[in-house]
């Protein structure tokens, strides 16, 4: 292939640009994104492709020869804004009164916000003078978001996050922190109350629910814009200062299957929602090709005598049973206290959702009392839902609803113990941390003589096992394995040899 | 190998000509694609046009598309190329039957391992051509890993090796597009070869540029509100969002029912052209039909 010379004249890659190109590759492995040296090279080869002023295509140019999956595309596009961030003079903390009118004022406007702590109002910021008064600046915003003009947002974003973020220079304050001070100083939910107002009230009176639903969604949609404006504006700012590896490692976040359960954000949990949907489907075909292709079944001696007769009697072609590899029945019985009780979710969600793969599955959940929950899951297609009712409908508290593993698994030993059978697979997911309470370990033994094996799921990092009230290992003397399962990874190929 | 693209707005212009609404990325891809003279990894939820983007570049180019449909249990003779068994026969028996024959057993045999008995396949077929070609695999997710293996020689070095005839190289660079539905995930070795693209539902601006231009007759505004429907649909948690085609068919539906302007009721009453699961309809028929709470908050 002579691609390389017939292209039309690429411009040289300047020395810096390869730098930074190199310091990028880096920084995406270090995020976790596999990137290959042919990877590597391609992107190398694309770029000379791309007029480079073209922010948005040198963007897209190495996403394409450098993501290969769809989930890596987020933590690519925040190490691409690091490091090929807009840069210049105006983004300088230490600078800012060296350019943009009005900045002395603005200055001076940080020092009184420091004085006066954390409780500044809107009003104290931008006291007057030749620069915008907040009335101005409130009237912009929602011209902002009224047209949802992508400028004027951007300049709001600008002037909000000078005038309210209080950013200093070197001070070891991450991104969010300042984010929440500029949020909190736009009053957003007040402008979308009057947007929605002034919507109404071009309608002419009452609006149709599914216009009001409308309108609020566009709204939405463009409050969202102007957050991600500020954000940029920054991290730009944030970059400035701080330089780009610096930057890089503060806001490095996990791969959605990495995310670790416990600790996982509101934002993460809606992230992982949605990674669990197509991770399940996938995992559904792939076991379904596994039971199908997978084994072979044990030699089919008449069968081979038979076809042996067209070769003279020599069995030269073997013939075997077709497979029928018995599902498992699998009992799940989860801790839902609130320490797991996101852990627990996910891994209802993920068997019930491959449950077409297992003869049968019964769910119980404790807290210090124990109930069963699979008739939530029966007959419903909305597995969110069922999962939503078990959080709330399920009786799970006996005493004080702090977990009582003890007590939960005498109830579960009672009650189910007889319907335990040698087919049954018994799964435990919880940090078997017991408040001291006594552990009855001798139900899992006994559980275990009974089914066909029994597996303890643990959130919590190996390390921290057995530390404080944790006592998985009292309990996982007794099982068939005790497995750490922290994230969306983990539970995956835990379920893969499962089934 | 001489560029088919001038730029990256070129070839979005030249789309649009066809009727298929890229945007930068897809464009900037199919540019790139071009240039190395590298294959294309679509991959996307079903129903955003990963196919559609194949023909139309197939159809600025006025190229020959040709199109492998990838199923479980395809294998070399489906995809690459076979040998017309039946034929040799028939040729070696012409032969034993005109007995002036003095062939040797192996100038027989080069004669039945020519071209002439060669049945191309797809993959073959499009490195073979003459003319400009454009190849499309299509849902290549489906094949077993093992299969998989099978394309990476025509990705990377756009070849085929074939015992009896040697190798056989591509005259020209052919351009190349692979879908995938993601149902598992891929081999590092292919996805290496390719560059990757992801098409999401469009957002949506895109997504009424798409209605006005493929559904004829519509007006702007219920372009606008079929758009703005389809957003808050997807946003809401359902087992399956709808998909572009789903939307066009029910702007299709609402133009065809003479609606002007969509209101709860007929937007009910047509959510199952967009929707497929009944929990799907219900949920989204709830949602669009109760006031949302932050409004009821505030009023």
């Amino acid at each position: 292939m002579t691609v390389i010379d017939d292209g039309p004249a690429p411009a040289g890659l300047g020395q810096p640009i390869l730098e930074l190109l190199n310091g990028f590759v880096i920084e995406l492995r270090n995020a976790g994104i596999p990137v290959s040296l042919t990877e590597n090279l391609d992107a190398m080869l694309a770029v000379k492709h791309i007029p480079l002023e073209d922010r948005e295509a040198f963007k897209y140019a190495l996403a394409a020869t450098m993501v290969k999956n769809q989930s890596h595309w987020k933590a690519f596009e925040t190490v691409f804004e690091i490091y090929f961030s807009i840069r210049g003079s105006e983004y300088d903390l230490k600078n800012q009164g060296d350019n943009a009118e009005g900045d002395d004022q603005e200055n001076q406007d940080e020092g009184d916000g420091e004085g006066e702590g954390e409780g500044e109002g809107p009003g104290s910021g931008g006291g007057g003078g030749r620069q915008m008064t907040p009335e101005e600046l409130a009237q912009m915003l929602y011209n902002a978001l009224m047209t949802g003009d992508q400028g004027l947002m951007r300049m709001v974003a600008k002037v909000s996050v000078r005038r309210f973020a209080g950013m200093e220079p070197g001070r070891p304050v991450g991104g969010t922190y300042y984010l929440y001070r500029t949020l909190r100083n736009l009053d957003l939910d007040g402008v979308m109350a009057k947007l929605m107002e002034q919507a109404s009230e071009q309608v002419g009176g009452e609006m149709t629910p599914l216009e009001q639903r409308l309108a609020n969604d566009e709204y939405e949609s463009r409050v969202e814009q102007l957050r991600k404006e500020i954000e940029a504006e920054i991290r730009r700012r944030l970059v400035a200062d701080r330089g780009v590896e610096a930057m890089a490692k503060t806001l490095r976040k996990p791969l959605p299957e990495d995310v670790d359960f416990m600790h996982a954000s509101r934002e993460e949990m809606v992230k992982l929602r949605r990674a669990i949907y197509p991770l399940t489907r996938k995992l559904a075909v792939r076991l379904q090709r596994k039971r199908l292709h997978g084994r072979r079944g044990a030699l089919d001696f008449r069968n081979t005598v038979r076809h042996s007769l067209s070769y003279g009697g020599v069995p030269a072609e073997p013939k075997f049973r077709r497979p029928r590899p018995k599902k498992p029945e699998i009992m799940i019985v989860a801790d839902i206290s609130g320490s797991v009780a996101a852990f627990a979710r996910f891994t209802l969600h993920l068997v019930y959702a491959i449950s077409g793969q297992f003869s049968k599955v019964r769910a119980f959940v404790f807290i210090d009392g124990l109930d069963e929950v699979t008739k939530f899951f029966e007959g419903t297609e909305d597995i969110v839902e069922a999962v939503h009712r078990v959080n709330t409908e399920a009786d799970v508290v006996w005493v004080d609803g702090h977990s009582d593993y003890g007590h939960a698994f005498e109830v579960f030993w009672e009650r189910y113990g007889k319907e335990i059978t040698p087919r049954t697979t018994v799964l435990i997911l919880g940090d078997a941390r017991n408040n001291y309470h006594s552990s009855q370990s001798w139900i899992i033994k006994e559980i275990r003589s009974k089914a066909r094996s029994v597996f303890w799921l643990n959130p919590e990092p190996r390390s921290y096992w057995d530390t404080g009230d944790s006592i998985v290992g009292e309990y996982g003397q007794y099982c068939n394995g005790t497995f750490e399962c922290r994230n969306l990874r983990q539970l995956e190929g835990f379920v893969d040899n499962l089934a | 190998m001489a560029s088919r693209f001038e730029s990256v707005p070129v070839v979005r212009e030249a789309l649009g000509k066809v009727d298929y609404l890229a945007d930068e990325g897809i464009a900037g891809v199919v540019y790139l694609a071009d240039r190395l003279g590298k294959p294309v990894l679509v991959e996307g939820p079903a129903g955003t046009g990963k196919t559609q983007l194949a023909k139309s570049v197939a159809d600025i180019l006025g190229a020959r598309l040709i199109r492998l449909q990838c199923y479980e249990g395809l294998d070399e003779a489906k995809a690459l190329y076979e040998w017309n068994y039946k034929k040799q026969l028939l040729r070696i028996q012409a032969e034993r039957n005109s007995k002036e024959s003095g062939q040797s057993w192996d100038e027989m045999s080069d004669d039945i391992f020519s071209n002439e008995f060669l049945m191309t396949r797809p993959l073959l077929e499009a490195i073979r051509a003459d003319d400009p070609v454009v190849l499309l695999i299509d849902e290549v997710d489906r094949v077993e890993i093992e299969t998989e293996a099978l394309l990476l020689e025509i990705l990377s070095d756009y070849q085929v090796s074939i015992p009896e005839l040697g190798t056989i190289t591509a005259k020209q660079i052919p351009l190349v597009f692979l879908t995938s539905n993601n149902t598992r995930e891929l081999s590092e070795a292919l996805k290496r070869r390719c560059l990757f693209l992801h098409i999401d539902y469009p957002d949506i601006d895109r997504e009424r540029q798409i209605v006005l231009t493929k559904v004829p007759d519509i007006s702007e505004h219920l372009a606008d509100q079929v758009a703005r429907i389809v957003r808050t649909i997807r946003n809401l948690e359902l087992k399956k969002a709808p998909s572009v085609s789903e939307t066009l068919d029910w702007a299709n539906t609402l133009v065809l029912l003479g609606v002007q302007n969509i209101t709860e009721a007929e937007a009910v009453d047509t959510l199952h052209i967009l929707l497929k699961y009944q929990t799907d309809i219900a949920k989204a028929a709830k949602e669009l039909t109760s006031t949302p709470s932050k409004f009821q908050k505030t009023s």
